[in-house]
C-alpha cells in the first residue's frame, strides 16, 4: 500500500516560515501533482515526502506508517530531480544500475534489469555513455529509469521538464502520463506550468505561501475554484478580473463596475462582491453600444488557430477575449462592447474567497436600459 | 579577429609579461643556472671567484657520501607519511565540516590558524609542550598513567622523525582540509540527496561517490603537499639543526655550502636535490595526467 | 517488466531512527570538538605559558597567570622589536611588489589569448615548486654583486622568487572570473589594454588583491631560509630566525616564557587578519589549487 499523508506539517528554516499545517491525503496509485508559483513550498514539500527535508513539526506517513523521522533512504520511494543528478563519474548503464548493487543481487541480473528499463525508455543504446555526452531528453529518461530500476512504492518528480525545450517537454509528459498508466503506482509530480498539471493529474494541490488553496480534480479546479488565487491560476490564459462595487439601493442590491457594468443582486446577501472573474472564452465581442460592458479593443493576437483580443475594460484593466475567428482590423483601436451569460460568472470577496450564488435567480439589469 | 589585431594583442601580453619574466630571470633562472655551474667547479664561499673545473667529481662525492643518502632516505620517509597522515586526516575532517552541525563555522576558522602560524613558532610551542620535563603533553601523559616520567621525545634518536611528522602534520593538515573541503563543495548537493533517495547506504555513498568526484582536488592537493615536503627545510633545522636523524635533503646541501663553506660541493647537492623534487614532480604529474585520461 | 524479488531492507519505526540520530548528532560534535582542541590548544598553551612567572611555568595549571613580564621584557628587547619591524619591511615591500608584477602579468595570462599562455603559466607553476635551496649559490653571488648581504632588503628580492609565482597564479585565475562583455565595450571604443586594467578591472579587484596580498604577506613573514642565510648579525634578522635562534647554553635553560611570548606577540596579527579575512583567504588558497 503506498498511500501518503501529511497531517498538520509545518516547515520553517530558521524564522522563515515556509510550509504552513498542511494536511494532505494521497491515495495509493493516485497522479497527484503539486502545482503553485515559485516560492510556495511545493519542492519542499515534495523533499518532505522523500525525507530529504524533516518536517519541523506534524507527521507524514506513507502507507499507514509514521516516517516522519525515517531517513530517505529506509522510505521506499523514489525521485526525479530537476537538474536530473546523474552521478557524473558513472556510465548511463551504472547509473541506473547503482541502488541495485547495495541489495545482494547478482550482476547479472543486474545488467538484465538495467537493459530491461533502459530499452523501455528508449536509453539501451547508450549504455556505455557517461551523463555529460546526453542530451537533456535523455538524461531525464536516464533519471526516470535510475527511479524505475528499484520498482519503488512511489514516484517523486521535482519540475522534471522544466529544462527541456517545449517539444520535448510535451514528449515526455506523455511518457510519464503511459508511465503511470502502466505501472499504477502512486507518483507526486511537482510543476509551476498549470497545463502541465491540468493534463497529468488525477488530483491537483494548488499552493500557495506554503498553504493548500485548494484540492481537486483538475475539472473541479477549472469549473468550481475556491478561491481568486486558485481561479486566477488555473486556465490559460487566465481569467479575467474586474474590481467592482455592491451597491445597495431600495430592497435589491446590484453590481457596478466600470465600463457600464451592471449586474443585478449579490449573490451573497453577508458579504459584498469586491471582484468578479470571467473566462476568456466566455465573452463575446460585439459592437460597442450593444454590449453589456464598454471597452477599448487595444490589441488583436492571431495564433492561427486561436484568436485572442485584448480590450482595456475601464481604465485600467485588461481583459482577454477568445475569438471565434480573426476580427476586422478596423475595429482595432476602436471602442467596443462584451457581451456574456450571467452563469459564467465568478464572485469573489474581498479576501479573495469565491462567493457561490445564492438559490434565487437574479436579473440582469442593463447599464444602457 | 584580424591578423594584424592579434598580433599588436600578442605583443600586448609580451608587455604585460615584462615584469613578471624579468624578475624570474633575475632571481630563478639566472641563480639557478649559478648552481648548475657551481656545481662544475671547486669553488669556496669565501671567494667564489677562484675556481677550476672539475667536472662531475663534486656529483659523485656527494652521491658517494653516506650523509647524503641519510638525509634522503630522512627526506622520503618524511614526505610519504606526512602526506599520507594528512591527506586521511584532512578528508576526514572536510567530511566533519561539511557536515552541518553546530559548530562548523567555528571549526572551519580554527583550522586556520596553525596554518597561519610561521613553521618556526610552531615547532617552539610544539617543543615546549614536548619538553621532557615540563611539557605539558609528558604530564597529560603521566596523569593518565601511560607512562611513568617525562619522555625526551626530541632527544630521542627513535622518536624525533615521529616528532617532526607529528608537527608537520599539525601544521599543514588545515591546508588540504581547505583544498577538500572546495571539491566537496563543488559536489551538486542533489547528486548525494539521489544517492539518499535511492537507498545507497553512506559507506558505499562515500566511497563510490564522494571519492571518486573528489580525486581531482585530492590529486592537486597531494601534488602541492609532496613537492612541499620535499624542500621540508624549517621545522628539522629548528627543532634539531644538524641531527642526522631528521635532516632533509634541503639541510643537507644548505650545511655544505654554508657551514663547509663548499660553494661546489654544496651546488652539487643542490643539483641533486633539483633533480629529485623534478623526478617526484614528473611521477606525480604523469600519474595525474593517466588519471584524468582514465576518467573521461 | 520482469519483477526482481527486491529484499527491502527492513524499514524501522521512526522513534528508532530519532534515536539513531540523535546519537550520531553527539557524536559528530564530540568529534569537531576533539578538532576543535587538536586545532587550538597548542596557542592556547602558548599564551598561558608566556603568561606564567618564574617557577609557575613549570606547572600545568591550565589558565593563564595573567603575568605579563615577558611581554615587557620583549618591548624592551631591541632585537626582537628591531626583528619585528624588519619584517614588516621586508614583508610589505615584497608584497606590494609581487601584487603589482603579478597583476601585470595575470592580465595577460587571464584576459589576452595568444598562444604560447598555457607554457608560460606551465613555467610560473614549475618555479614556485623549485625547492629555495637549490638557487642558494646563484643567490649568495647574486646578492653579495648587489653589496645586499647582510641587508633585510636583501629579502625582497630572494622572496620574489616564491612570491611572484604564487601571485600571478592566484591573480590569474581570479582574473578569469570577469565577464568578456566588462573588456568588450571597451575595446570597441578604443581603449588600450592598459587602460583596461587600470580603470576597469582594477577597481573590481579590490577583494582579489587583498586575499592575494594577505596570503604573499603571510608567505613572506613567515620565510625561514633565505632570512636565516642572508642576514648574519642580530640588527638585520627578521622575526622567524630571531625566535628560531633564541637559545639557552643547554637545553634546561631554554628560555620558553620568553619564546612564548614572542610566539604569542608575532602571530596574533597575523591570526587576527587570518580570521577576519577567512573567506578571502580560503578563496585564494582554493582558487589557485582547484581551478587550475
Amino acid at each position: 500500500m503506498a498511500s501518503v499523508s501529511m497531517e498538520s506539517v509545518s516547515k520553517s528554516f530558521g524564522t522563515h516560515s515556509v510550509i504552513h499545517d498542511v494536511d494532505l491525503t494521497i491515495d495509493d496509485g493516485e497522479f497527484v501533482v503539486f502545482v503553485g508559483p515559485s516560492g510556495c513550498g511545493k519542492s519542499t514539500l515534495l523533499r518532505i515526502v522523500a525525507g530529504l527535508i524533516s518536517a519541523s513539526s506534524g507527521t507524514v506517513k506513507i502507507g499507514g506508517d509514521d516516517v516522519t523521522d525515517v531517513p530517505a533512504s529506509k522510505r521506499g520511494v523514489a525521485f526525479v530531480f530537476q537538474s536530473y543528478a546523474l552521478y557524473p563519474h558513472m556510465t548511463v548503464a551504472r547509473n541506473i544500475g547503482f541502488a541495485l548493487e547495495t541489495m545482494g543481487i547478482r550482476r547479472d541480473a543486474i545488467a538484465q534489469k538495467v537493459q530491461q528499463v533502459a530499452r523501455m525508455l528508449k536509453v539501451d543504446h547508450l549504455l556505455n555513455r557517461r551523463p555529460r555526452e546526453l542530451s537533456g531528453g535523455q538524461r531525464q529518461r536516464v533519471a526516470i529509469g535510475r527511479a524505475l530500476v528499484r520498482q519503488p512504492e512511489i514516484f517523486l518528480f521535482d519540475e522534471p521538464l522544466s529544462n527541456l525545450d517545449a517539444d520535448l517537454r510535451m514528449e515526455m509528459r506523455m511518457e510519464i502520463a503511459k508511465l503511470h498508466d502502466d505501472l499504477k503506482t502512486t507518483m507526486i509530480y511537482v510543476t509551476h506550468d498549470q497545463s502541465e498539471a491540468m493534463t497529468l493529474a488525477d488530483r491537483i494541490v494548488v499552493l500557495n505561501h506554503g498553504r493548500i488553496e485548494q484540492i481537486g480534480t483538475p475539472s473541479e479546479l477549472y469549473r468550481q475554484p475556491g478561491n481568486r488565487f486558485v481561479a486566477g491560476f488555473i486556465g490559460s490564459p487566465r481569467m479575467n478580473f474586474l474590481a467592482v462595487e455592491t451597491q445597495a439601493a431600495h430592497d435589491d442590491e446590484h453590481i457596478v463596475g466600470p465600463g457600464g457594468l451592471a449586474i443585478g443582486r449579490s449573490p451573497s446577501d453577508a458579504i459584498p462582491v469586491a471582484e468578479i472573474g470571467i473566462r476568456p472564452e466566455a465573452l463575446r465581442l460585439v459592437p460597442t453600444g450593444t454590449g453589456r460592458l464598454d471597452c477599448m479593443l487595444e490589441r488583436v493576437e492571431d495564433l492561427g488557430h486561436e484568436h485572442f483580443a485584448y480590450c482595456r475594460v475601464g481604465s485600467g484593466t485588461l481583459w482577454v477575449v477568445r475569438l471565434p475567428a480573426a476580427p476586422n482590423p478596423d475595429a482595432i483601436g476602436k471602442p467596443a462592447a462584451l457581451t456574456f451569460d450571467d452563469h459564467s460568472l465568478f464572485f469573489f470577496a474581498a479576501d479573495g474567497t469565491r462567493l457561490l450564488p445564492s438559490a434565487e435567480p437574479f436579473g440582469v439589469r442593463s447599464a444602457l436600459s | 579577429m584580424s591578423a594584424r589585431l592579434a598580433r599588436r594583442d600578442h605583443l600586448a601580453a609580451w608587455l604585460f609579461l615584462v615584469p613578471v619574466i624579468a624578475s624570474m630571470l633575475l632571481v630563478a633562472v639566472w641563480p639557478l643556472g649559478r648552481t648548475f655551474f657551481f656545481a662544475f667547479t671547486d669553488a669556496f664561499l669565501d671567494d667564489p671567484s677562484v675556481y677550476s673545473m672539475v667536472g662531475i667529481d663534486n656529483l659523485i662525492e656527494v652521491f658517494n657520501d653516506h650523509s647524503w643518502w641519510l638525509a634522503v632516505r630522512n627526506t622520503l620517509t618524511f614526505t610519504v607519511i606526512s602526506v599520507a597522515i594528512e591527506t586521511a586526516l584532512g578528508l576526514a575532517i572536510a567530511l566533519l565540516i561539511n557536515e552541518a552541525i553546530p559548530g562548523r563555522g567555528l571549526a572551519r576558522a580554527a583550522i586556520l590558524v596553525p596554518w597561519a602560524i610561521p613553521v618556526v613558532v610552531s615547532t617552539k610551542i610544539w617543543e615546549w609542550m614536548l619538553n621532557d620535563q615540563f611539557g605539558v603533553i609528558n604530564k597529560l601523559l603521566e596523569a593518565l598513567g601511560f607512562i611513568d616520567h617525562g619522555v625526551a621525545w626530541t632527544a630521542s634518536g627513535s622518536l624525533i622523525m615521529g616528532v617532526v611528522i607529528f608537527i608537520d602534520v599539525w601544521m599543514t593538515t588545515p591546508f588540504m582540509v581547505l583544498l577538500i573541503l572546495a571539491g566537496l563543495q563543488m559536489i551538486s548537493q542533489e547528486i548525494f540527496e539521489a544517492a539518499e533517495v535511492d537507498g545507497i547506504p553512506a559507506w558505499k555513498r562515500f566511497w563510490s561517490i564522494t571519492l571518486p568526484m573528489l580525486r581531482p582536488a585530492i590529486g592537486v592537493a597531494v601534488l602541492f603537499r609532496t613537492l612541499d615536503a620535499l624542500r621540508m627545510f624549517d621545522l628539522s633545522y629548528v627543532l634539531a639543526a644538524s641531527n642526522e636523524k631528521v635532516m632533509t635533503v634541503s639541510i643537507y646541501a644548505r650545511d655544505r655550502l654554508i657551514s663547509f663553506q663548499e660553494l661546489g660541493v654544496g651546488s652539487a647537492a643542490s643539483t641533486w636535490v633539483f633533480l629529485l623534487v623534478a623526478l617526484v614532480a614528473i611521477i606525480i604529474i604523469g600519474a595525474l595526467r593517466l588519471d584524468r585520461a582514465a576518467g573521461h | 517488466m520482469t519483477d526482481l524479488s527486491l529484499v527491502r531492507p527492513a524499514r524501522k519505526s521512526s522513534a528508532y531512527y530519532r534515536g539513531r540520530r540523535q546519537v550520531l548528532r553527539v557524536l559528530q560534535i564530540l568529534a569537531l570538538s576533539l578538532v576543535l582542541i587538536y586545532t587550538l590548544f597548542p596557542y592556547y598553551w602558548a599564551f598561558v605559558s608566556s603568561t606564567k612567572q618564574g617557577a609557575a611555568l613549570y606547572r600545568s595549571v591550565l589558565l593563564p597567570a595573567l603575568d605579563f613580564t615577558y611581554y615587557r621584557e620583549l618591548i624592551n628587547n631591541p632585537v626582537f622589536i628591531g626583528s619585528l619591524l624588519n619584517s614588516a619591511y621586508v614583508a610589505v615591500a615584497t608584497t606590494c611588489l609581487s601584487l603589482v608584477i603579478g597583476i601585470s602579468a595575470a592580465y595577460a595570462l587571464g584576459r589576452i589569448d595568444f598562444p604560447q599562455r598555457r607554457a608560460v603559466l606551465m613555467i610560473v607553476l614549475m618555479i614556485s615548486i623549485f625547492p629555495q635551496v637549490v638557487v642558494l649559490s646563484g643567490m649568495f653571488e647574486l646578492i653579495n654583486w648587489l653589496g645586499l648581504f647582510n641587508r633585510p632588503s636583501a629579502l625582497i628580492l630572494t622572496y620574489l622568487l616564491s612570491t611572484v609565482p604564487f601571485t600571478t597564479w592566484i591573480l590569474t585565475t581570479f582574473i578569469r572570473e570577469f565577464p568578456r562583455e566588462l573588456e568588450e565595450a571597451a575595446i570597441v571604443d578604443g581603449c588600450s589594454h592598459l587602460r583596461i586594467l587600470l580603470k576597469i578591472l582594477l577597481p573590481l579587484m579590490g577583494p582579489s588583491l587583498a586575499s592575494t596580498g594577505i596570503l604573499a604577506f603571510i608567505l613572506a613573514w613567515n620565510e625561514f631560509l633565505f632570512a636565516l642565510t642572508f642576514t648574519l648579525t642580530d640588527e638585520n634578522r627578521t622575526v622567524p630566525v630571531a625566535i628560531g635562534l633564541i637559545a639557552g647554553t643547554n637545553r634546561y635553560e631554554y628560555p620558553f616564557g620568553q619564546i612564548m611570548a614572542a610566539s604569542v606577540t608575532v602571530t596574533l596579527p597575523l591570526i587576527a587578519v587570518v580570521l577576519i579575512f577567512q573567506r578571502r583567504i580560503v578563496a585564494g588558497l582554493t582558487a589557485g589549487a582547484v581551478k587550475g
